[in-house]
């Protein structure tokens, strides 16, 4: 909502060197939003005044254009000019070019002397020009910034004015003027107003407010005006769609006259293009008052007006000149002929005021609040008057909205009012709320005093009744917003001042501190941190193609969310996979000039299950059963944590005496063992099959129940390369939430040996299909109890060994917990490992 | 050896004094000694003992004469010869003990690298600075003996509005705002803001409650410089008997001193949200800002609607709460003036890398 200041100053105490500036810095406190400033003069700064065409010769040029060469009086005859400066003829008769043809002499203009500065840093000079020296401009409203029209020059007569010659324009044209730009939340519908502004402005610098609509006197009513109808067939919530509907007709409207400068400039800095007299005046009281108007041309009237739902089918042409469906539950206008608007929200071309209307029908109506933001959506048709309706609009101001239209029409449009006036309608209760004495103070924590409730209460325009342990509020019609007790509450803190709150720190009862689920998270995302990878985050949008590739491991069997309305079509998926978004992470990191990367995110996937949210919604307010409450649960799709991890180009930066290694899929293995480790969960590695990895190079990473929990190794090379990613590339991605359920709660102790240790090597021979994590573990189950390690410490195969085989080698490590080991003991042990192998695989110690 | 062997046939050193020739043994302790100053190093030295104590030495030539001599000769001529023996072998001790010194200090300065010219081995890891920030908001408040709640990013549309007092018709609910889940019918959508983990907080814990929850949020807006369609909140909620707005600007005001050093300092203006009655907008005061000093919108936050209190079966008359939220990217943005959007969003690994662990 924009406020012109003259306009606030009306019905506010606005000091008078305050900018708008100053003025948005007191709403500011009682809880409106500043936005911007409007201020002509910003961009429009003088000379630039009042003058008089004394001759205008035509002069044809030779590219085909005709100039008016023009001798402008801008001081008054017998006056001397009091200007100076380049281009300012001390003969107060300035010579200016004009291509412009709208004018003839003995009009009077507005000339932007040399020296005028127009928006756009547009700074006028005295210019050669069509074998001229031109001394100025002669101005349109386009070159001074307050209209569109570029078709000529603005003649002042048009605009009804007669200014003394030399007299400044920018005060004729009304200029002098600001703008504050506020934002105005949900619940604060009449601050869509100057009158709901004003009084803010009162509440904020404790100062007196002048009510306009208590300005307005309405006439006492000579019968019945223009036959009304209110049959809304289906209420929405119960709640008839129009509850008050005021019609006054005014009869002999001028058409031609224009709309006086001071009222266009008030809806230029309020932010409505001027567009007719008769359509200003209906917008400017809807400006001042709140009110949205409609004005009707009365002559396209048949019959009286109903207003109802629309039938099924029903249509109607929108003054914007489209035909628009109707839907059941749009509430119309409507006369012998049909619709002739969608209440509230815009009305009809065949009924509208036109340039040629002389009799209007004036209505000012109440609309229900729903109903009006369904009709708006429905046809996206947001508008000045559906955006009023839809928040709320003052029962009680119809009359005086209706009223101020009507002296408008009849002061500035010459027309008569009808000394009838239609008021259908009831008026609805009045909101009445009772707050307890001690109510406020409890819930703000702090007192206060019975005057400041009782005042702040009346200053809202309440009315405030004292009963026996609290105060009876009847909450004024504007106020809508105004339902409880802690509406009240929050009005009297806002009143009495929001800095006054002061604090106290309540003390929580003793926390458990992090959950085991989140202290894991923790963990792990910092030790992959530690360990040298860098964490991003990515979008969770996917393509299909992504999800059907990363989502499982031979893409079927898992579907993914689609989002009704994503920002781009292609990524309108849930990701199944973090790897995706990563991936392209990496892409533009190495498409910036990063070739060596380790990257790591940790993000929820969405995998839809077979219960898909939740048919119904319980209504707000209240506390669903049991049954729906757990339906409610049940239908949110699961929603696990993964980890995923990247390794492109070389582990570490070229140094003096460093060459780095490039990454390979041990390196994203080790990852995956590392996030193990690090939860103290033991990890099943064996060779694995994902269609996203090489099919040699992958590695099937499950728990020791069997479970996977997730793939890392090479990343198929085609997938690579279609990506735009370097060839090598590895990666892993994990479900985290599998690996924090799998971890122990308690870890028992070990007994350490101190006796000495015995260490045995062995080379087994085995087919190379073998998995060596296979022969460890055999090996391990062989040696016994004596066994305290093994490891694998060479793979060969070539001279010396078969083809089809390769030769493994171990160290093995043996320590008894009672008794030093003899070798023979160790070799007993290592012979038993190995005929295990050799019984298992038929492995031949080498 | 040979080096040594020459050394011996030094004519000087040759020379065998006399046991009883008091100054011939003199002058042969005089010339080891001089020997054993003159050798550069350890090498050197070694050929000088061997010349001067070795089997052959003068003295040792000497020593072995002694037995040749009378009785009363044999205890003068060892009073000569022992001591003098003596002197030389601790001479020699001293001189390679100060030898070896200089050779290990020699090692040492051999050793030296330029330490500046060092390669970085191991690459230095980075949190994403967006965790990071929610880490350390979380901590200060599980020191104030809160718990951190957390909750699906797909939510119902129940948990993400109705149980928060949005009527059905309000405009948040747009499409223009709220990320819909197919089918429309499910009710499901990207939560747009952490506010249904309160809502399940107070379903699930038992009373009071005093949580944390922070997470990732999500709305239709495009990526521009201020603007991103997923981003951070945290949010908190307390319900307890008898909880005031001073409790709440209490906690926020401890909150922002833990955040922004004890000079910090809050104000709190009206606004409106569905969810919160009274309600307020939050701003912190930053004495550090680029452009000076000045307030800086931070969130919004106000005491528990009683209809969000019923929709989670509390009593609104017995028991009553506050709640706050605050944009993570935007706290990120104002105290560590990330000047555009675009640098958390897209991933660069310069600026997660730039912050290291810390923010």
């Amino acid at each position: 909502m924009r406020i012109p200041l003259s306009w606030l100053r009306e019905y506010a105490q606005v000091p008078a060197g305050a900018t708008a500036e100053d003025v948005m810095a007191q709403l500011v406190k009682v809880g409106l939003e500043e936005e911007a400033v409007h201020r002509p003069l910003d961009e429009l700064k003088g000379p630039i005044v009042v003058g008089q065409v004394l001759s205008a010769e035509k002069e044809p040029q030779s590219n085909g254009k005709t100039i008016n060469w023009c001798q402008v009086r801008v001081v008054p005859e017998g006056s001397g000019q009091t200007l100076t400066g380049e281009g300012i003829d001390p003969s107060g008769v300035q010579g200016i070019v004009c291509g412009a043809h709208n004018f003839e002499p003995g009009d009077k203009v507005v000339v932007t002397l040399p020296g005028a500065v127009l928006p756009g840093d547009f700074r006028i000079t005295p210019r050669k020009t069509y074998g001229h020296l031109s001394a100025g401009m002669i101005a349109s409203v386009r070159e001074l910034g307050i209209g569109e029209d570029h078709d000529g020059i603005l003649v002042l007569s048009t605009l009804g004015l007669d200014p003394e010659i030399g007299s400044d324009a920018l005060e004729v044209l009304s200029l002098h003027d600001e703008a504050a730009e506020i934002n105005v939340t949900p619940d604060r519908s009449y601050c869509f107003s100057i009158r709901g502004v004003a009084r803010e402005y009162a509440h904020a610098t404790g100062t007196e407010f002048t009510d306009p609509a208590a300005g307005v006197t309405v006439a006492a009513a000579d019968g019945p005006g223009y036959p009304v109808r209110l049959e809304d067939q289906a209420p929405i919530y119960g709640k008839p769609g129009c509850d008050r509907f005021v019609a006054r007709t005014v009869r002999g409207v001028d058409p031609s006259r224009p709309t006086p400068p001071w009222m266009a400039s008030r809806l230029r800095l309020a932010g409505i293009r001027s567009i007719s007299l008769v359509v200003d005046i209906s917008n400017y009281v809807m400006l001042e008052l709140g009110q949205p108007l409609h004005f009707y041309d009365l002559d396209r009237l048949a019959g009286d007006i109903v207003v109802r739902r629309a039938n099924q089918g029903e249509t109607l042409e929108t003054l914007d000149g489209k035909v628009r469906k109707l839907d059941p539950e749009d509430l119309l206008i409507t006369d012998d002929s049909g619709a002739i608007g969608i209440a509230g929200v815009m009305g009809g071309a065949a009924t509208e005021v036109s340039d040629s209307t002389v009799n209007v029908l004036i209505e000012a109506a109440h609309f229900e609040e729903v109903g009006i933001a369904r009709s708006r959506r429905r046809h996206k048709l947001p508008s000045e008057a559906s955006k009023r309706f839809e928040r709320g609009v003052d029962w009680q101001v119809a009359d005086e909205a209706a009223q101020r239209a009507v002296d408008l029409l009849t002061e500035l449009a010459g027309g008569t009012a009808d000394a009838t006036a239609t008021d259908a309608g009831q008026e609805p209760a009045a909101v009445v709320i009772d707050l307890p004495a001690h109510y406020a103070a409890e819930r703000i924590g702090m007192e206060f005093t019975e005057d400041q409730i009782v005042s702040s209460l009346q200053d809202l325009g309440a009315g405030v009744e004292k009963y026996d342990g609290g105060y009876r509020v009847t909450v004024p019609s504007w106020r809508q917003d105004l339902v409880i007790k802690e509406d009240l509450t929050e009005e009297i803190a806002r009143l009495v001042g929001y800095d006054k709150i002061p604090a106290t720190l309540p003390v929580a009862p003793p926390g458990r501190g992090l959950t085991r689920i989140q202290q894991q998270r923790r963990r792990v995302l910092q030790s992959l941190a530690d360990a040298g990878l860098t964490e991003v985050l990515s979008y969770p949008f996917a393509t299909k193609a992504d999800n059907d590739t990363f989502g499982s491991p031979d893409g079927t069997g898992r579907s993914a969310l689609k989002l009704a309305n994503p920002l781009s079509d292609e990524h309108g998926y849930l990701r199944t996979s973090v790897l995706p978004g990563l991936l392209e992470t990496a892409r533009r990191n190495h498409s910036r000039g990063f070739r060596d990367l380790a990257l790591y995110e940790a993000g929820l996937v969405f995998l839809p299950g077979e219960r898909l949210g939740s048919a119904s919604i319980p209504p707000l307010g209240a506390l669903p059963d049991e049954e729906v409450l757990d339906g409610l649960y049940d239908g949110i799709p699961d929603q696990p944590l993964h980890i995923a991890a990247v390794f492109m180009g070389l582990d570490s930066p070229a140094g003096a005496g460093h060459t780095p290694r490039p990454w390979d899929w041990a390196d994203a293995l080790d990852t995956a063992r590392l996030v193990g480790d690090v939860l103290g969960v033991e990890l099943v590695i064996e060779q694995g099959l994902h269609q996203a990895f090489h099919p040699g190079r992958t590695a099937r990473i499950s728990l020791r129940s069997g479970e996977t929990v997730g793939y890392s190794g090479e990343l198929h090379p085609k997938l690579l390369a279609a990506r735009d990613l370097p060839a090598r590339t590895v990666a892993l991605e994990l479900n985290a939430e599998l690996l924090f359920a799998a971890a122990p709660d308690v870890i028992v102790a070990k007994h350490i040996s101190t006796f000495p240790l015995a260490t045995q090597d062995v080379a087994l021979v085995v087919d190379q299909e073998t998995p060596a994590s296979v022969v460890l573990e055999t090996l391990r189950e062989g040696a016994g109890e004596l066994l305290e390690d093994i490891a694998l410490f060479d793979v060969y195969s070539g001279t010396g060994i078969e083809a089809g085989k390769k030769s493994l080698a171990f160290g093995l490590r043996f320590r008894a917990n009672d008794r030093t080991l003899t070798a023979d003991e160790a070799s007993e042990a290592r012979a038993a490992a190995v005929a295990l192998a050799a019984e298992r695989f038929g492995a031949v110690q080498r | 050896m040979s080096e040594t062997t020459v050394g011996t046939e030094s004519p000087q050193v040759a020379a065998v004094p006399h046991p009883l020739d008091e100054a011939a043994i003199a002058a042969a302790v005089e010339r080891a000694m001089e020997a054993m100053a003159a050798a550069a190093d350890l090498e050197e030295l070694k050929a000088v003992r061997i010349a001067h104590t070795g089997e052959k030495s003068p003295l040792s030539l000497a020593n072995r004469e002694i037995g040749k001599l009378d009785k009363a000769d044999k205890a003068a001529a060892g009073k000569l010869v022992g001591p003098a023996r003596g002197r030389l072998n601790k001479a020699l001790a001293a001189r390679t003990e100060e030898l070896e010194a200089a050779r290990d200090a020699q090692i040492l300065v051999e050793e030296a690298v330029d330490v500046t010219a060092a390669p970085r081995r191991r690459r230095a890891g980075a949190r994403h600075p967006l965790s990071v920030l929610q880490d350390r908001v979380s901590d200060i408040f599980v020191g104030m003996g809160w718990e951190i709640a957390e909750g699906p990013e797909v939510e119902s549309e129940w948990f993400n509005f109705d149980a928060l007092n949005f009527k059905p018709d309000h405009p948040a609910r747009e499409m223009q705002d709220t990320f819909f889940v197919e089918p429309p019918e499910a009710h499901l959508l990207m939560r747009t803001h952490t506010s249904p983990v309160q809502v399940r907080s107070m379903l699930e814990r038992d009373l009071p409650v005093y949580v944390l929850c922070p997470g990732k949020v999500f709305r239709t807006d495009e990526l521009d410089a201020t603007h991103t369609p997923v981003f951070h909140q945290f949010e908190g909620l307390a319900i307890d008997k008898g909880l005031s707005m001073a409790d709440l600007r209490g906690t926020l005001e401890h909150f922002a001193r833990q955040m922004f050093g004890a000079e910090a300092s809050i104000r709190l203006r009206p606004n409106f949200f569905p969810f919160t009655e009274p309600s307020a907008e939050l701003d912190i005061w930053h004495p550090g800002a680029k452009g000076g000093p000045q307030w800086i919108e931070w969130g919004g936050c106000g005491m528990v609607h009683p209809n969000v209190l019923r929709a989670a079966g509390i009593d609104p008359e017995v028991y009553s709460g506050f709640a706050f939220g605050m944009g993570i990217e935007r706290t990120l943005m104002f105290r560590n003036e990330v000047g555009d959007m675009h640098d958390m969003i897209e991933g660069d690994v310069r600026f997660s890398e730039h912050f290291g662990m810390e923010i």
